[in-house]
């Protein structure tokens, strides 16, 4: 039976640039090809296509057994993801927006995460869909879900920041034996500076591995998803000061890759941590212990932070830029531990 | 005479059923000796009572051991449908005592184990959750058009949850084969079941999601063997969900701590005086099915089997501290505390 490729996935294939929306696209994609064990359930995602259109023509290709338009219950979804892993099938469940995965917090954190320890089996199953703000979304359309489950032991969390990592990443996760939660920044879904040509080749990049995005010997920089663009803006202005600043890219945040921040921060001595997630149980409190632990006599400078503000996701533009972390938060505290 | 009986099933069937009866109830009794005796770990769940409803449910089922028959997911009063598809006795008591030895490893209580070969899935204690769970189970028979139905128990509580409306209502739409037991023992904890539900019966609910329900008196053994058996030719000829709600009393308390003081001890008299077993004993006898001394040997085999299974188990040993840290991931090691190494050093964590 020949199946319709969608278009959007052929871009790799012929050369072109692809945004990190594409990628993730063509990581699905290729990951449901590869193995027909991988299928797809979420609201709207078939004949629709997903609210962003990242199963756009999926449907066609694969048929209604493995794209499943749900009813509107997360948790209900989610808990049925579970059944069919038990079973061996590999699901791969959409969030249409991850603030709606609240309702499914009790079958992830109860059921799913401790489904292995139990000894029910392992879980392999992503749960992915769109965070983040900055895109006048209000509360419920703008929120980072990370810290709601980094606590808890049994799931991963991925939280990619370019394109050829977004696919490596939803790949592996694919191939995962454990229940991931893939975080995409909708702001960075189709951001036209992070347009790159991927490699036509079946690839992955390993969960749990952090990225040197750029280095440096006098201040580290620890980051992910959108503010990662945001800490290299600002360390180019540092650049201009004089301050040598080393940015890296955790894109796996649990588990966390704890030994590229140890390792940095002695070198430099100084480590700031940059995170859209509010500031109140934010992953910073978490490195900064970690630092603590197995670094703090390296240490020349407080562990300080840039988050977002203990607050709901305000909807005005105006509120909203005052609420995120900017670039120039960035470069103030960089500016500040540089001279401490 | 046996045919009058049930048209469904021959003497060694009936004999079956009644051995299952049996043996649940025997080793429950077996387990509240244990109890005393300061061998059980955590809380302690009967069926008395209840019986009949988890045996005849499981035993209408078709029974595999190599992960190809139908599938089930009981709850703490469903021990007999556990029992009845395979599930180890030793297993059951290794599980209240948390033996390295259990299918948990320790690690979890009860009957929540699973075995997947043999079609059982452990359930957890927010019980809602299983509808769903059963939900994908069954999802995935319909993906890979396998000839199997799923079956799930829970009780009055569950029914108010958001998650047995989620889980109910996606097996609907998705019409997956999905048997819903509701076990109406009129309790949730110390609720009546007026506290969870305006409804006569939950039977009143399935019109709600478009699937179809009987209600049967829970003691009657073949009474729900045979309503199960339509239920389940009906998720198989492509009908999808299908409700059966079993219609009977929680004898003892929630758990073995609950002294039930808050129900009618008449009520509870009136209910003892329909025992499942009893009932089935009768029916056997005043059908010519078996003799009075079959059914003593029965009765004397699953005691013995009992107390072999329970003595196995309690001299087996419970899990080293340290595995606590293991099995959290495939493939990720959990760090010991460093403040248990022998030498300290916060580095190590």
């Amino acid at each position: 039976m020949s199946q319709p490729v969608p278009e959007h996935v052929q871009k790799t294939a012929r050369g072109e640039e692809v945004t990190l929306l594409e990628a993730i696209s063509e990581g699905l994609y290729e990951e449901m090809v590869r193995d027909d064990r991988v299928f797809l359930m979420g609201e709207d995602i078939g004949v629709y296509g997903g609210a962003f259109k990242v199963t756009r023509g999926f449907l066609e290709a694969f048929g209604d057994r493995r794209v499943i338009d749900t009813p509107i219950a997360e948790g209900g979804f989610t808990g049925a993801a579970a059944g069919a892993a038990h079973m061996g099938l590999r699901p791969v469940v959409e969030m249409q927006f991850m603030d709606f995965i609240s309702p499914a917090y009790d079958v992830l954190t109860n059921y799913i995460a401790t489904s292995l320890y139990r000894g029910a089996g392992p879980m392999p199953m992503v749960i992915r869909g769109p965070v983040g703000g900055g895109n006048r979304g209000g509360p419920f359309h703008s929120q980072n879900i990370e810290m709601a489950f980094f606590h808890t032991p049994g799931l991963k969390i991925v939280y990619p920041s370019t394109p050829y990592d977004a696919k490596g990443l939803i790949k592996a996760a694919i191939r995962d034996d454990n229940p991931v939660i893939f975080e995409e920044h909708k702001g960075l879904y189709r951001a036209p500076a992070l347009r790159e040509v991927l490699p036509d080749e079946d690839y992955i990049v390993p969960l749990g591995e952090a990225r040197t995005v750029l280095e440096g010997d006098d201040l580290t920089i620890v980051t992910y998803g959108a503010m990662v663009h945001k800490s290299v803006e600002a360390a180019r202005t540092l650049e201009g000061d004089g301050v040598g600043v080393e940015v890296i890219d955790l894109r796996t945040l649990l588990p966390l890759d704890e030994d590229a921040i140890v390792e940095s921060v002695k070198r430099t001595g100084r480590l700031l941590v940059v995170h859209e997630d509010t500031r109140t149980g934010g992953i910073a409190g978490e490195i900064a212990i970690r630092v603590s632990e197995r670094a703090f006599e390296w240490l020349d400078a407080p562990i300080l932070r840039v988050t977002a503000i203990d607050a709901p996701v305000p909807y005005a533009g105006s509120l909203e830029d005052y609420f995120l972390p900017q670039v120039d938060d960035v470069i103030k505290a960089a500016r500040y531990l540089a001279a401490y | 005479m046996a045919e009058t009986l049930s048209p469904g099933l021959d003497r060694d069937q009936l004999l079956e059923l009644y051995r299952a009866l049996c043996l649940t109830r025997a080793a429950e009794e077996r387990l509240e000796l244990l109890q005393k005796q300061g061998h059980v770990t955590g809380g302690l769940y009967r069926s008395l009572g209840q019986e009949a409803g988890a045996v005849g449910a499981a035993a209408a089922l078709r029974r595999r051991t190599d992960g190809t028959g139908d599938f089930l997911a009981p709850t703490v009063r469903a021990l007999g449908a556990l029992l009845v598809f395979g599930g180890e006795l030793i297993d059951f008591f290794r599980q209240y005592m948390a033996r390295a030895t259990s299918p948990t490893k320790g690690r979890e209580a009860n009957v929540h184990w699973s075995d997947y070969q043999k079609g059982f899935v452990g359930p957890v204690s927010p019980l809602g959750t299983m509808l769903e769970v059963m939900a994908g189970i069954t999802l995935s028979f319909n993906m890979r058009g396998e000839d199997r139905v799923g079956m799930v128990f829970y009780g009055d509580g569950a029914t108010s949850t958001g998650a047995w409306h989620e889980g109910l209502n996606f097996a609907a739409v998705q019409r997956c084969p999905l048997i819903l037991m509701v076990e109406a023992n009129q309790w949730a904890f110390s609720s009546p079941t007026a506290k969870n539900t305006r409804l006569e019966s939950f039977t009143q609910k399935a019109a709600g999601y478009g699937i179809s329900a009987e209600a049967v008196d829970g003691t009657d053994v073949l009474a729900v063997y045979e309503a199960v058996a339509r239920a389940a030719a009906r998720a198989r000829s492509g009908e999808g969900a299908q409700m059966v709600e079993l219609r009977y009393f929680r004898r003892l308390g929630h758990a073995q701590h609950d002294s039930q003081d808050y129900v009618d001890p008449a009520v509870i008299a009136e209910w003892a005086a329909r025992d499942p077993i009893e009932l089935f004993h009768a029916r056997i006898l005043s059908h010519g099915v078996a003799s009075t001394d079959d059914l003593v040997t029965i009765r004397q085999d699953v005691e013995q089997q009992s107390q072999v299974a329970a003595e196995q188990a309690i001299a087996e040993p419970t899990p080293p501290g340290p595995d606590a840290v293991n099995d959290v991931y495939t493939d990720l090691a959990t760090p010991h505390p460093w403040t248990r190494a022998e030498t300290l050093d916060p580095r190590t964590q």
